[in-house]
């Protein structure tokens, strides 16, 4: 019927126009809160580079064996930790990360491991839960804002399945799948070993023998406090570098949300007016023709 | 004079960062002072306070719950989980 069409583009342009809105709304809202995930990130490098360095320090100068350090052969069970968002509406960012992670445990699978899956963010939680995939772990804490608090929990659960015997369904190693932080147009998804760890960045400082040091009470105990610590620092680091990539990825599309809802705006605008258009010349050439027969009827 | 150059790091901000005479941390020996030209140290700390006498005058105090303390070529760092003020506040760098 005559204007029925014209309706339904009006309330199609109606719809877009507030999806539009929301689009930009999310948009910015992520835009402003990259620069305090970023400022965050900052906030942690120091503690980072204290610890990377008092580590390295320890490793370089006493040959101390630790259970952190040393691979286990007595089990074949391995933990990943796969780190996503709590929310959607960013793009491609969860499903690569939980792709990313579902390669991962097919590798380890294909090796002969046994894998125990840990997760955070309601995206991957859901995700595994809805394939009714076992969870030996899962924390949702708000992905976009992780505390320092969150990084002790996690890595707290995941040292004590590190340290457990293998009787108790301790873990061999630890693999931890996060989305690295590039810049604001790359980020990707990427996979760390993290257990048992491998003492190697930042050692050399340019040549420059680093100095004996004294260690109080012992070696063994200031390895034994140091790591765990750089263990949670290195989770912390992974997680800000996960919540600015989220961020970013969420920028970016709804972005492209914003731009898509405007094209669809203008296509339909465009028909609407056709159908405008076809209306008007319609309802002409009726009154005219109905004209024509009165005249002839006379 | 020589002097020292403190950090005081907590697991997600820089807490306090300048120059001092005088370090004083709560190792789990005992508490240690730390002057400049103090050997390389690194050692593990337990709840309690650390003092810093700044090259200004003043006094820093603040409340950690555990990390370590590391001294090399007077350049202490203290890293403590969780990092409380004792002090005033405008000695704070947050």
């Amino acid at each position: 019927m005559a204007g029925g069409s014209q309706r339904v583009y009006k309330q199609r342009i109606k719809s877009t126009q507030s999806l539009k809105k929301m689009f930009r709304a999310q948009e910015l809202i992520a835009a402003s809160r990259i620069g305090k995930a970023r400022a965050r990130t900052a906030a942690a490098a120091p503690f980072a580079q204290a610890i990377t360095r008092a580590v390295s320090a320890v490793a370089t100068h006493a040959s101390v064996e630790h259970p952190l350090t040393s691979a286990r052969h007595d089990t074949d069970r391995v933990a990943i930790l796969v780190v996503s968002s709590d929310r959607g509406m960013a793009g491609s960012y969860s499903s690569a990360i939980i792709r990313e992670g579902e390669r991962l445990r097919e590798r380890l699978e294909r090796e002969g491991k046994q894998v125990e899956l840990y997760a955070t963010g309601r995206r991957a939680i859901s995700y595994y839960r809805y394939r009714g995939r076992q969870l030996a772990g899962e924390w949702s804490y708000g992905s976009e804002r992780p505390s320092a608090e969150d990084a002790e929990e996690i890595s707290e659960t995941l040292l004590g399945r590190f340290l457990a015997g293998a009787a108790d369904g301790g873990v061999a190693e630890l693999h931890v799948v996060y989305t690295q932080f590039v810049n604001m147009v790359t980020q990707r998804p990427r996979v760390a070993r993290l257990l048992p760890l491998e003492v190697v960045e930042g050692v050399s400082e340019q040549g420059e023998a680093a100095p004996l040091y004294d260690f109080e009470p012992s070696p063994e105990v200031v390895l034994d406090t140091l790591l765990p610590r750089y263990v949670r620092s290195r989770i912390y680091s992974f997680l800000l570098d996960a919540a600015a990539s989220e961020l970013a990825s969420r920028q970016r599309a709804m972005h492209t949300a914003t731009d898509n809802a405007e094209d669809l705006i203008r296509t339909y605008t465009r028909l609407a007016n056709q159908a405008r258009q076809a209306d008007i010349t319609q309802e002409i050439s009726e009154i005219v023709s109905g004209a024509d027969a009165l005249a002839a009827s006379a | 004079m020589a002097e020292l150059s403190v950090d005081l790091v907590a697991t997600d901000r820089k807490v306090w960062s300048g120059t001092a005479h005088q370090v004083s941390a709560p190792s789990v020996d005992g508490q240690v002072g730390i002057l400049a030209n103090h050997t390389p140290l690194l050692a593990v700390l337990r709840p309690g306070t650390v003092k810093v006498s700044t090259t200004h005058g003043e006094s820093v105090e603040v409340h950690v719950s555990g990390g370590f303390v590391s001294v090399d070529d007077n350049l202490v760092t203290i890293v403590a989980d969780d990092i409380a003020p004792v002090a005033p506040a405008e000695s704070r760098i947050a």
